[in-house]
């Protein structure tokens, strides 16, 4: 006997409800689960928040106050007189100061706004670019897949930092400090766009492959409405991990260059480039001074990671263990 | 399997074109050309550029340049440098085995820290050494090479007073292994390896470390080490001969797809340590506008990374019979 659509409330006697599936909650009880569940990927969820803190309010001032709040000095503010150069910590310059005088700690504050510039730009690029390209060429097989598969073959051929090298002296070889750094953000993100694409094309197929794929397309469902609702949906996670991962990978791709003499130039507090190559003289005397921006990077860098991982696990178990 | 590897060589050849189409044309883009950079700090009068290109065969539409060169590397022959005029062939076969040995002491280096490390982690799941090494993995991931490379040197010269090697104590491993290995491994002393193939070598060891430990853990859940188990064979036997033979095989792939960041991490550590390698000529190079020697390096990194993901995927389908190309 054939039930028609109508039948079914009034067969059910009683008012259906839904139980509310374990793990949807309020966003912050579903925080607390993530914390006590990943304890690791809260402490990098933490220190991503405090660089996040310090990049946006490194100069905002508070109550009318004429001091900003967080730096105790401008980043290329020079204490001059003769003992407050090469200073060790000290109350006043918790990280000390460096051989111009400058207050390393307020130093290293900037430079977390530079690193988070790049960073989250060129991120913002790397997503939309893999999801973009990733689903396009892993639904469509065919020419496009082709063409994109190959033009991503050669880019990856050349190891990336050549690669950064070369297009930021053919591009940025004369510019100032903001040219030079929109630059560093298009060419950064486009060379960990291609390694991206691979993965997000890869999750594209397999979603690709599901039956209600094939469904959707037997009732008539245009492409780009099967795009839309139905890969883009489960593709996105693997872009929001991919985002979280690449974004430490931005950081250090910025500070490996401006360390190599081709990124952000001084007086700009980069990290990378407070470690630049010529200084190691400068260090060999004064040892504490390649510690600190070193320890910036390393400590931005693990927290990223130690979020994407997390994350990872959360929302696509399936990506366990690439990378 | 011959097919599938004559059809991927085929393949290979668009892929390095455009590699030699992308370094050739962008290298002349580079302002601030050759002429100036020979010229020094003298204005360049239009007689002395013109002198100048025609010596080096600058003068020459750009197309018929690239067909020059790509016909003198078809026959191995990768030019003059325009910077001392001396054949690239002569400066390669200096610095291409300094920085292939570097690299695969590097390989070696991450291989031999990773694959215990890894593999202990995942006997031990969720133990406090497990999250030990965990930590320490993604911490190898973050921490950048080139500030430990600076660190260590900065130490170095503080505790045991001496400095950073000169490219002059450098010999090639056939002419003098022992001052070779002295170079790269332990250039501040015995017991303290941390030369330049230890700093890039421990770069790698963290991916390759979550990898080990991811692969082992999936390992251990199979049938056949249940059974091994099973049949009460001790933990070394189902380790070693049953668990990690299997979950060594993905790793191989990952330390074939590592190619690309070993070699670009030799341009930040050969030029730290001042090891006379490719990498560091590669930086010197791009700075000075040799065309030629930027072209012939970039070119070659891209055979490099070209052969060894097609290695992988052949030593892969080699070690694991489950894996058939078509």
């Amino acid at each position: 006997m054939q039930q028609t659509a109508a039948e079914v409330p009034i067969l059910a006697q009683e008012p259906i409800t839904f139980e509310r599936p374990t793990g949807t909650g309020s966003v912050l009880h579903n925080l607390w689960r993530f914390c006590r569940r990943k304890p690791m990927g809260a402490v990098g969820g933490l220190i991503v928040l405090v660089m996040l803190f310090a990049a946006v309010f490194v100069d905002a001032k508070v109550f009318g106050s004429s001091e900003p709040l967080l730096a105790p000095s401008g980043y290329n503010e020079q204490h001059i007189r003769r003992a407050e150069i090469n200073q060790g910590p000290s109350l006043s310059h918790p990280m000390g100061t460096d051989e111009l005088g400058r207050d390393i700690f307020s130093r290293i504050l900037y430079g977390a706004r530079i690193s988070a510039v790049i960073g989250y730009s060129s991120v913002a690029i790397i997503v939309v670019v893999s999801l973009l390209l990733g689903t396009f060429s892993g639904y469509f097989s065919g020419w496009v897949d082709t063409l994109t598969q190959r033009v991503i073959d050669v880019i990856l051929s050349i190891p990336p930092i050549v690669l950064l090298i070369f297009s930021l002296s053919v591009f940025a070889g004369r510019s100032g400090p903001y040219v030079r750094m929109f630059w560093i953000i298009v060419i950064v993100g486009i060379i960990v766009s291609a390694q991206s694409v691979r993965v997000v094309r890869g999750a594209a197929i397999a979603v690709s492959n599901n039956q209600y794929i094939d469904a959707a397309k037997t009732i008539g469902a245009s492409n780009a409405r099967i795009i839309l609702r139905h890969i883009l949906p489960n593709v996105v996670p693997v872009a929001i991990v991919l985002a979280t991962v690449n974004l430490g990978t931005a950081i250090l791709a910025e500070a490996a260059i401006s360390f190599l003499g081709y990124g952000i130039p001084p007086p700009f507090p980069s990290w990378g480039g407070m470690l630049n190559l010529s200084g190691s003289s400068q260090f060999r005397a004064e040892p504490l001074q390649a510690l600190w921006p070193g320890l910036a990077i390393a400590l931005s860098v693990f927290g990223f990671n130690m979020l994407g991982d997390a994350l990872r696990d959360v929302l696509d178990p399936r990506l366990r263990g690439s990378r | 399997m011959r097919q599938y590897i004559l059809k991927r060589l085929l393949l290979a050849v668009p892929t390095l074109i455009g590699v030699s189409l992308i370094v050739f044309f962008m290298v002349r883009l580079i302002p601030g050309g050759v002429v100036q950079q020979i010229a020094g700090d003298t204005p360049v009068t239009p007689e002395f550029r013109e002198q100048v290109e025609r010596d080096l065969g600058l003068d020459k539409p750009a197309y018929e340049q690239y067909f020059v060169w790509l016909g003198g590397v078809a026959h191995g022959d990768f030019g003059r440098s325009l910077r001392d005029r001396q054949p690239i062939d002569n400066r390669l076969r200096n610095t291409l085995p300094t920085t292939l040995e570097m690299a695969l002491l590097a390989i070696i280096i991450s291989l031999l820290i990773a694959v215990p490390v890894g593999m202990i982690s995942a006997m031990r799941q969720d133990s406090i050494l497990d999250y030990l090494a965990r930590t320490v993995a993604i911490g190898f991931l973050a921490i950048p090479s080139f500030w430990l490379g600076t660190m260590i040197i900065v130490y170095a010269s503080l505790w045991f007073t001496k400095a950073t090697p000169v490219p002059q104590q450098y010999a090639q491993i056939w002419e003098d292994p022992y001052a070779n290995l002295k170079f790269l491994l332990f250039p501040f002393g015995y017991f303290v390896p941390v030369g330049p193939a230890v700093v890039l070598g421990v770069g790698l060891s963290g991916t390759v470390m979550r990898l080990m430990r991811t692969q082992m853990l999936e390992v251990l859940r199979q049938d056949y080490v249940r059974t091994a188990w099973a049949k009460g064979l001790r933990e070394r036997n189902v380790v070693l001969r049953h668990a990690v033979k299997n979950a060594l095989i993905p790793v191989i792939t990952v330390v074939g797809l590592q190619v690309p960041i070993v070699v670009g991490g030799s341009v930040i550590i050969e030029s730290l340590y001042n090891v006379p390698g490719m990498g560091q000529w590669f930086f010197q190079a791009v700075g000075f506008r040799d065309y030629t020697a930027v072209q012939a390096i970039a070119l070659l990194t891209a055979v490099a990374v070209v052969l060894s993901n097609l290695a992988v995927d052949v030593a892969y389908a080699y070690l694991d019979p489950r894996i058939r190309y078509s």
